[in-house]
């Protein structure tokens, strides 16, 4: 499987980055280079083999639900770029 | 008093030698005298490790029990919180984030009085093998100048070995904590998956990130775990196994221990001056009555491939949170909402984390869910398979922490899969969850190399055990970089 311009345009677009000329053709070889390499992973017989999405025990972990203060709303939208009457200001997303 | 140990420097405190304030007041000037040339520190906090200092000074004076850590100064990685503090994770787009809380380690610190100086540099959000990929500056090694102190943790080493800090803490994806100790001469332990609450750690690869700290030597190592160990609701792959006290393991003997040579770690690629100072650390253990035993861990050559994929494609969704949005760097000039979050991204991740992110996107996108990721979770399968059936036969599995001792500034930053291959011996460790520790075993030229040991699931003891066996016979950890 070897990864082209139109591709990384496309892994691009879905992962919201963008790039020039230069770093698409840089992207792509270097993203070649890492797949050639993981590649490997096609010899390993894995049939009737599970997956593991943790280390160990994937169990439920579940709590009382208890009401608890949240976050106090004026300190956590200090951290915001741009802030109004209490809300975080966004660009219009309705035509 | 900058090459003391956090236990020597306890019990010149206990002893009134010496008091908080005078310990900070060096400290910070220890950081100032050499800081410039090394690079740890992104920022500190002089105000509030004096206030803090004082406070323990008070309690001291009162008459009242205090903790071991209570009054020292350490500092630590700057993804993890701490309230009131940036935190950037030496990125531009978390550039002016000041930390809303505390994570849950820097609240057991905290509860424990450690005075906090400041927070580390490191790779940009963890991604990295050399610390170069910080958007701010770049670590030194202490041992040399002109090169790298490993990564991601680079920061939190290179403070610990030049001592300007007594302890720090740092996180491991990867080999984070282990390949900086090894490259910097100290002692760095990242344990159990679970064993310590991720709560307040910017989230890399939320699979196999884990907190661990960087001290001088083992028995400190002890000390800190101590703190930081242990089950928090707001985490919930923290686990509910007991916190021991490890400081039980220490001045053990370790006659009749069995330790595994993995035959798959000692092959092409290793440097021949490590593989002799690996082989030498074995005849110590050797000497001390352990039992040596070759091991087979075929699995290993496939480790790196299996974490290239899943910490990625992790990586790649949870950096989706980067949005210029709710908080971070927002781009100035952009034509609608969407165009914000790409110029935003764009403009405020550097050339790793893109990359990763990139790598992430394509493994998890359709068409090559299954070929990459999902593969690559089915061998992570049989490489937790091979580490769990190894523990049957070995208490310890001994291996070295990385195949070459620290590299020259630049030796690696164009070539991302060289650079990858810094992590060769770690990554297997956290693809099985199993806790290990990196330990100094000797010097090639003036540089450090480090031994590592890998445990059973939550056997942070038994390495502990092992590798304060080590160091008691060994002087290895007494060698400090001339800064």
């Amino acid at each position: 499987m070897s990864v082209t311009i139109k591709d990384v345009e496309y892994v691009a677009k879905l992962a919201r980055l963008e790039f020039n000329e230069e770093e698409k053709q840089k992207f792509t070889e270097e993203l070649n280079n890492i797949l050639g390499y993981v590649e490997m992973l096609q010899e390993v017989d894995t049939d009737g083999v599970e997956i593991s999405i943790g280390a160990y025990r994937v169990v439920n972990a579940l709590r009382e639900d208890e009401v608890k203060p949240s976050f106090d709303r004026e300190k956590m939208l200090q951290n915001a770029p741009d802030s109004q009457d209490g809300y975080v200001k966004v660009p219009k997303v309705i035509e | 008093m900058h090459t003391k140990t956090l236990h020597e420097v306890k019990e010149l405190i206990n002893k009134k030698e010496i008091s908080c304030v005078e310990l900070t007041k060096s400290t910070f000037d220890r950081i100032s005298k050499v800081d410039d040339k090394i690079g740890a520190y992104l920022q500190l906090d002089e105000e509030g490790a004096l206030k803090k200092a004082r406070e323990v000074d008070e309690k001291i004076q009162r008459g009242e029990e205090t903790s071991f850590l209570a009054g020292i100064p350490m500092a630590i990685k700057d993804n993890i919180c701490v309230e009131g503090l940036k935190t950037t994770c030496a990125s531009k787009i978390l550039e002016n984030f000041v930390a809303p809380y505390d994570a849950h380690v820097t609240k057991k610190l905290k509860e424990n009085d450690a005075v906090i100086i400041g927070k580390l540099n490191m790779d940009e959000f963890a991604m990295g093998s050399s610390s170069e990929n910080s958007a701010f500056k770049k670590v030194k090694n202490p041992f040399d100048l002109e090169r790298v102190p490993g990564g991601s943790s680079g920061g939190s080493a290179a403070a610990v070995a030049a001592g300007e800090a007594y302890y720090t803490l740092g996180s491991d994806t990867g080999g984070s904590i282990r390949q900086p100790a090894s490259l910097c001469g100290v002692v760095g332990l990242k344990p159990t998956y679970g064993r310590i609450s991720r709560y307040g750690l910017v989230a890399f690869a939320s699979s196999l990130d884990q907190i661990g700290p960087f001290t001088k030597d083992v028995e400190d190592c002890a000390h800190v775990l101590n703190v930081i160990a242990g089950h928090d609701s707001m985490d919930s792959t923290s686990a509910k196994v007991e916190v021991e006290d490890y400081t039980k393991y220490l001045n053990q003997d370790i006659k009749g221990m069995k330790i595994g040579i993995p035959k798959e770690y000692f092959a092409e690629g290793l440097n021949p001056e490590i593989r002799g100072i690996i082989e030498n650390g074995i005849e110590v253990l050797k000497k001390l009555g352990a039992e040596i035993k070759e091991i087979s861990l075929p699995m290993s050559k496939y480790a790196l491939a299996v974490y290239y994929i899943l910490a990625s494609s992790e990586a790649s969704s949870n950096l989706a949170r980067f949005d210029g949005i709710r908080y971070g760097f927002r781009a100035e000039d952009f034509e609608d909402v969407v165009d914000l979050y790409v110029k935003s991204r764009s403009q405020g991740f550097g050339d790793e984390v893109k990359r990763r992110i990139m790598l992430g996107t394509y493994a998890l996108s359709a068409g090559y869910y299954d070929a990459y990721y999902k593969k690559a979770l089915k061998v992570r399968t049989l490489i937790i398979q091979e580490y769990k059936k190894a523990f049957e036969e070995v208490d310890v599995i001994l291996t070295p922490t990385s195949p070459t001792v620290a590299f020259k500034l630049g030796e690696k930053s164009n070539n991302p899969l060289e650079m990858y291959l810094s992590d060769i011996y770690t990554v297997p460790i956290n693809i099985a969850g199993v806790p290990a520790i990196s330990i100094p075993a000797g010097f090639v030229d003036g540089l450090p190399v480090g031994m590592q040991l890998i445990g059973d699931y939550f056997k942070e003891g038994t390495l502990l055990k092992v590798s304060h066996a080590f160091e008691r016979e060994t002087e290895f950890t007494k060698v400090k970089p001339s800064i």
